[in-house]
């Protein structure tokens, strides 16, 4: 087990530092360059010296020796350099975003499972119905309708009828969590129905197959109850790859986020990557990536570990 | 030489049933899964509005009427106008195009992408498998919404590049299904014994591999189509996808015309509605087409003691789903 995870960490080496590499160069790539912005930003205050914004930046070295330096800083000391719009370090400008974006996330998982257990068990033990195709397509819907549709919908008619708008300010949960809770129902829910659909599905697939599982069968000779069979022997079992798959949601959640922090008005780490992406701001964005691939690997690695938790019949060697 | 007879005759059965199971495919799908159906008939309807925009249009594609900003649904414009005077139903029409032209190449550029990277590396294996995959894997690991916007932030916006920005990363993530058809199919004997036979490895993956493994590509293909319209739209949503003022779904529910939505609610659903329901048709008619191509997922009740085939269809169905 401990040799597996160790495996699978150095794995992770090479992935993230390709990951660093391709937003490194691409950034540079783009057209538009942080020395334009800044120097049409400061066009009204004066001339500025071109060559020598690049040189205070760290710009005018060629493109490997500032891969290395970067990569060189981050290794040693753990730091993710500095943010080329604030002067701040990157860390600093990242951190407090990340509980918005986790916050979010969790609210998006509970409330996609909650709709997606329920509708994908109903529509598995009553396949072929009116009910399950009602609940497919459901399922399929939620798949289809784009988050920023349904957020753009939860934005503009509530505010016609009832004048309600989603506040603009954050409120820290520390701070308020009521009102920081209720900040993030709404956007949490959006995000959950979206996410529910995949999850539906494999809850809806995972039942089939276990329905017709021979335990399944010995349940329904002792003459339980359906709901017994239902609930006891055929949902705990199909529940572990449910689980499993509301994780493999979780780069989709992140993207989705993007979407859904930039319409509520959310200090995510989406918004601050589209927002770091337009301004140019290299540095952001690399660390900003680093971050959330960090996530995604290590979330996949607890899936594969959690595999192994939730059925005993799994062994990593 | 009789034995070569046997073969032709063989050969030609086979071919007839091929072509009868095409023919026997839009007969099943019509007859065992009616959402199936109703998904086939959207997209037709979505093919057909794409092709014929410019006949079934009733106004130009940016024909502005500056009096009429803003008006209600009416005989004369059958779903209002926009804050610009451009009447909501050509744009949607033209809007099918975008979508259309986005999700055929797109979906096509993923394919190949797919196939080409997925066929190789499961075939060939070893260190250029393990190189490749990790390559995948850094792709993988990163929302691909991010992914798009740093590429066609780099590309600039434009119906080209936002497609095969689009096919390519799509194609790139989606190829793990492939690979993992790849690598079950070169177990087979055939297989061996094209190679003892002296078949180089491309005339081995074109001729034995592609053709056992076209049915998981078929799947992943129409399966990942909702999707990159999808992807297109979000982009456009965003400001980085088809620039105005050519009309697209995704562009439309953004960028000026947002304040307008408060007066003119309207402007806000049309577009999401029929993205919505354009998505939920291909969605359903691809996963139809995957249950009626997918043999492992034939039959219903009564399959017992087929583990290992169950852990393969759940790793698919896992990936399939991952992408």
């Amino acid at each position: 087990m401990r040799n597996y995870i160790i495996r699978r960490v150095l794995l992770m080496i090479p992935t993230l530092l390709l990951v660093t590499i391709i937003v490194f160069l691409s950034i540079r790539l783009m057209p538009g360059s942080v020395i334009d912005q800044l120097q049409d930003q400061l066009a009204g205050v004066g001339e500025i010296d071109r060559e020598e914004l690049m040189h205070l930046l760290g710009l005018d070295m060629p493109i490997h020796v500032q891969y290395g330096r970067w990569i060189g800083n981050l290794v040693l000391h753990g730091d993710l350099g500095t943010s080329l719009r604030t002067q701040r370090a990157v860390a600093e400008g990242i951190a407090p975003r990340v509980p918005v974006s986790l916050e979010l996330g969790l609210i998006g998982i509970i409330v996609g499972l909650l709709i997606a257990i329920p509708v994908g068990v109903y529509s598995a033990i009553r396949q072929d119905t009116l009910g399950d195709y009602m609940g497919r397509s459901i399922a399929i819907g939620f798949i289809s309708i784009p988050s920023f549709w349904i957020g753009t919908m939860v934005v503009v008619f509530p505010a016609i009828w009832w004048q309600w708008t989603p506040p603009v300010q954050y409120v820290p949960f520390a701070q308020n969590p009521i009102e920081n809770l209720g900040q993030f129902m709404i956007p949490g829910i959006v995000l959950g129905l979206v996410l529910s659909g995949t999850t539906m599905r494999m809850a809806r697939t995972m039942m089939l197959e276990v329905l017709r599982q021979d335990y399944v069968r010995t349940a329904w000779a002792k003459g339980l109850t359906e709901r017994t069979v239902v609930m006891r022997h055929a949902l705990r079992n199909a529940l572990i790859p449910v689980l499993t798959t509301m994780g493999l949601n979780v780069p989709i959640m992140i993207g989705g986020t993007v979407v859904i922090e930039t319409i509520f008005c959310l200090p995510g780490m989406g918004r601050y990557f589209l927002d770091a992406l337009n301004k140019r701001d290299y540095t952001t964005v690399c660390g900003l990536n680093l971050v959330i691939a960090c996530f995604v690997l290590v979330a996949n690695l607890l899936i594969d570990l959690s595999y192994a938790y939730l059925d005993p019949r799994i062994r990593y060697e | 030489m009789a034995n070569d007879v046997k073969d032709t005759i063989q050969g030609t059965e086979q071919e007839q049933k091929r072509h009868f199971e095409l023919v026997e495919l839009p007969r099943r799908l019509i007859k065992e899964k009616p959402l199936g159906t109703i998904g086939g008939v959207i997209v037709l309807a979505l093919f057909i509005t794409g092709i014929f925009a410019d006949f079934l249009a009733p106004y130009g594609m940016n024909e502005a009427f500056i009096a009429d900003r803003l008006e209600p649904p009416s005989a004369q414009y059958v779903l209002g106008t926009d804050q610009l005077g451009r009447d909501m139903a050509t744009r949607i029409i033209y809007g099918a195009r975008t979508s259309m032209i986005v999700g055929v190449f797109g979906s096509l550029i993923c394919l190949i992408t797919s196939t080409l990277i997925g066929m190789t590396s499961g075939f060939i294996g070893g260190k250029y498998d393990l190189i490749v995959q990790r390559i995948v894997d850094a792709v993988m690991c990163f929302p691909a919404l991010l992914i798009l916007l740093t590429i066609v932030a780099m590309l600039g916006p434009g119906l080209m590049q936002v497609t095969i920005t689009i096919g390519v990363v799509f194609g790139i993530s989606g190829s793990r299904v492939i690979r993992s058809a790849a690598i079950s199919t070169k177990e087979n004997t055939y297989v061996d014994a094209a190679r003892a036979i002296g078949c180089s490895t491309t005339r081995t993956l074109i001729r034995h591999i592609l053709p056992n493994i076209l049915p998981a590509i078929i799947i992943l293909t129409t399966t990942r189509m909702g999707g990159v319209i999808l992807a297109e739209a979000a982009l456009s949503f965003l400001g980085y996808g088809i620039p105005p003022p050519t009309p697209s779904w995704g562009g439309m529910l953004s960028g000026a015309g947002r304040q307008y939505m408060y007066t003119a609610p309207l402007l806000a659903i049309w577009p999401g509605l029929i993205l919505s329901l354009v998505v939920y048709g291909i969605n359903m008619l691809g996963d139809a087409l995957r249950d009626l191509l997918d043999p492992r997922l034939r039959g219903g009740i009564g399959r017992f003691g087929k583990a290992k085939r169950k852990s393969l269809r759940l790793k698919n169905s896992q990936e399939l789903d991952k992408c």
